[in-house]
């Protein structure tokens, strides 16, 4: 690190909402109804999941190192998976980016004082808290072996692990993420600052309307779902098992109907991420914004239309799987438009290295795999050979690691500066963005190759001839572990020992750059009057990027 | 969150805090919709599957109790109606009065639906060991009119021969019947509750012209619950009814 630091110390704005003093202590945050501060408390308590997922993804690579299992028994192996889904799926990924950026930024973004409903909005991580607390008890007391997707008659009848506390847990947190959307919905629409039009609003904004869509639409059916599911477990009825004359098909048409735009609840923010990052480090204006705005509602609505591709192999007419798999298909178009336009934003872009550029490329390589792998899946003849194998693992965790964890990981990087008002070491969180896509690759990459020769998913035990390819995905998951815990590491030195950051040190465009770092309780001391076009580096003189002016000196701690 | 009168510090106006609140409720409500979604179709497909056993226990309730509480409930509609009217232009009294009247009878349609319950309960209609759907034709209590008992049983007869498990599939529609008015029950216990705040708000004479929100999305509500009834109430006790 050099020591003659090359533009003089800035200081922490005097006030701001980290130290705001209206109550003391832990009540303070417990009490608060400061969207900034919730979001902080969003992000410690997805951090908790987030670790817990991770440590149960360890076990199960580790017990996968040998043909015959290394670890644990075939029961405790179907217990690590299924933990590791419900505990990623429903308590990380899914409140990961809007719970945690969405609540931080949409006020800042739009210039609002808070969200619309600001108890609400304390109220839901309560509900989030509650709700995983229940799924933390179930995991405790006999674990929970069903696959995160609960299938009936397994999960109803069968299963004898602690299925109903995960499922009245699931039901619960499900709330949590209802609020969130309704609140977010809401705010986009009443609270935009004078001159914040639609149309000049933040992409990150409309991924996060499109997500608050899918999540008042979506999560209410799996939460009568998952009800009647831990009903029928509870008092021997008979809505989803055949043996009592019920439907189990009718619970998998109706936890999909969810399930899948779930993934889009998880993908669309990580998108919004980028929308944000790729035209700030590329000091251009986003190539085709309104097309990247609509791309974001469209993934929402066909979302919503694809579901039953999840059941090829289970029961449904050919007419049907023909629709869904066409279906399926037309969701890549909204998807490639977002792919080729922040491309074209990089075309002759003046490109800077910073950490949240090299997340976000690694995203758009990621997720290109990713998406592409899912038309495979699409593919009516070619999903009834792979399916259920570790094709499918391979791609959904290249749209949900490789996408949303990347982009999630990559806002942190964006708006760490932002969140504490201080910047983390340049070269290293450079090297562990690196270190994350190495690692992701060598994880997953393998999975498609043993899905395609035919190892299933979820079996404890493969034959001795998948070992190598098995070793290789072991050995990534350690990298992929250290690409983890290096961020976790120097952000939380950052929180005190970083060099402050000052109010825009990258510089980008959003309104959220033209508060203090970190933003008062009120988040501007004047309401702001947009009178400018989303992503306009030209005609911006406040961002010190004015024609012949050098740029500000760079902007991190060590270099 | 600091507040000036009504208006809390986070939004400009009060038109801009009664606008959101407003919108707030609406999708609330469009959240309830694929709630009861969920259901409606596990319903729909059960009937289509089971219709004779779903039209047999459907027989069963009692038309009189649930035709007197869907009159109860859109009464409820009128009176919290005019509770949000009276709120509007600024009649104070009327709010309390129309506000008493409307968790009058909400507390009317629960009691009702208490009776039904136990009436159920006795007639070994509640899903799970023991259901038998034949149990009250076979056990008839001296209160109980031969004639009618005579009619169940015939048509029980029929429906056994169409339908031999419609022990198994009368279970499904129980189960559902349950389901769905206890979900329903739970929302009109819910509105209570916001009823009573209302009430207590409405003594302290909070309520103005100027400032009824509250009131206003608590009619939405109020009204929401009382829509799904009036599905719910064809589709669970009409289904077959020729006697």
């Amino acid at each position: 690190m050099s020591n003659t630091p090359l533009t003089p110390d800035r200081e922490l704005p005097h006030k701001h909402y980290l130290n705001a003093s209206y109550r003391s202590g832990l009540r303070s945050w417990l009490l608060t109804t400061d969207h900034k501060r919730i979001a902080l408390l969003y992000l410690a308590s997805v951090t908790v999941f987030f670790f817990i997922g991770g440590v149960l993804a360890t076990m199960i690579r580790i017990h996968l190192l040998t043909p015959g299992g290394a670890l644990v028994t075939p029961e405790t192996y179907n217990k690590l998976f299924t933990m590791h889904g419900v505990a990623m799926i429903f308590f990380f990924l899914i409140p990961s980016i809007p719970a945690v950026f969405g609540n931080f930024l949409i006020p800042l973004m739009i210039g609002a004082k808070d969200l619309a409903f600001p108890k609400i909005n304390l109220l839901s991580w309560y509900i989030y808290v509650v709700g995983g607390c229940f799924v933390l008890y179930s995991f405790g007391t006999g674990g929970l072996d069903t696959g995160w997707t609960f299938y009936t008659p397994l999960s109803s009848v069968y299963s004898n692990s602690a299925v109903t506390p995960a499922v009245i847990g699931i039901f619960i947190n499900g709330f949590s993420s209802i609020l969130t959307g309704l609140n977010f919905i809401v705010t986009i629409h009443t609270m935009r600052a004078p001159g914040m039009t639609w149309f000049r609003m933040p992409l990150f904004v409309w991924a996060h309307y499109a997500t608050s869509l899918v999540m008042i639409l979506g999560t209410p059916v799996v939460a009568i779902t998952l009800l009647l599911a831990g009903l029928e477990r509870m008092f021997h009825l008979g809505f989803f098992n055949p043996a009592l004359g019920g439907d189990p098909i009718l619970f998998q048409h109706l936890f999909w109907f969810y399930s899948h735009p779930a993934v889009y609840i998880m993908i669309l923010p990580a998108m919004g991420v980028i929308s944000e990052i790729i035209p700030t480090f590329a000091r251009k204006p986003i190539f085709g914004y309104a097309f990247i705005a609509g791309s974001s509602i469209a993934i929402a609505v066909i979302g919503f239309l694809v579901w039953a591709h999840h059941m090829f192999v289970t029961g449904e007419s050919t007419y049907a799987a023909l629709t869904f798999s066409f279906l399926s298909y037309l969701v890549a178009i909204p998807s490639a438009v977002k792919v080729f336009n922040w491309t074209s934003t990089l075309y002759k872009g003046s490109i800077s290295w910073d950490p949240p550029m090299i997340y976000a490329l690694g995203f758009i390589g990621l997720f290109v795999i990713g998406g592409l792998t899912g038309l495979f899946l699409a593919c009516l003849g070619l999903d009834i050979h792979i399916h259920d194998t570790y094709f499918v693992v391979a791609h959904f965790h290249y749209i949900m690691v490789g996408g949303a964890v990347m982009g999630y990981v990559g806002g942190l990087h964006f708006w760490w500066p932002k969140i504490t008002g201080r910047l983390y070491p340049r070269s290293l969180s450079r090297f562990a963005a690196v270190v994350l896509f190495i690692g992701f690759n060598l994880t997953f990459f393998p999975q498609f190759i043993l899905g395609y020769l035919g190892m299933p998913r979820r079996y404890h035990t493969y034959p001795p001839e998948f070992q190598v390819l098995n070793v290789l995905s072991t050995a990534g998951a350690s990298i992929l572990a250290l690409g983890y815990l290096l961020p976790m590491s120097y952000l939380t030195w950052s929180m005190r020992y970083g060099r402050v950051a000052g109010q825009n040190p990258w510089p980008a465009t959003g309104l959220e750059w033209k508060t203090d770092s970190p933003p008062l309780t009120e988040n501007f001391e004047v309401t702001p009057v947009v009178t400018w076009e989303p992503y306009d580096f030209k005609n911006r003189p406040d961002l010190g990027l004015a024609t012949g002016a050098p740029l500000p000196a760079p902007a991190h701690g060590d270099d | 969150m600091h507040r000036t009168g009504e208006l809390y510090g986070h939004f400009e106006t009060l038109e801009q805090q009664k606008e959101s609140a407003a919108f707030g409720m609406w999708i609330f409500l469009v959240t309830e919709v694929l709630f009861f979604g969920g259901l409606f179709l596990t319903y729909t497909i059960n009937r289509h599957a089971f219709g004779t056993a779903f039209g047999a226990g459907s027989n069963t309730l009692d038309i009189k109790l649930g035709g007197f509480n869907t009159v109860v409930l859109i009464m409820s509609s009128l009176t919290m109606a005019m509770a949000v009217w009276c709120a509007q232009v600024g009649k104070k009294q009327l709010v309390s009065i129309f506000l008493i009247a409307t968790l009058g009878l909400g507390t009317v349609f629960l009691g009702v639906k208490v009776i039904e319950y136990k009436q159920k309960f006795d007639h070994h209609l509640i899903p799970g060991q023991g259901f038998d759907m034949r149990y009250r034709s076979e056990h008839p209590t001296p209160a109980d009119d031969p004639k009618e008992i005579a009619i169940e049983k015939e048509e029980l007869e029929k429906t056994f021969a169409v339908d031999p498990d419609t022990n198994a599939h009368g279970q499904l529609y129980f189960s559902l019947y349950f389901g769905m008015t206890g979900l329903h029950a739970l929302h009109m216990i819910v509105g209570a509750g916001l009823l009573l705040w209302l009430i207590k708000e409405s003594f302290a004479g909070r309520f103005t012209p100027q400032y009824h929100t509250p009131v206003e999305i608590v009619g939405l509500y109020w009204h929401f619950v009382d829509i799904v009834w009036i599905y719910l109430f064809p589709l669970l006790y009409l289904i077959d009814r020729h006697r």
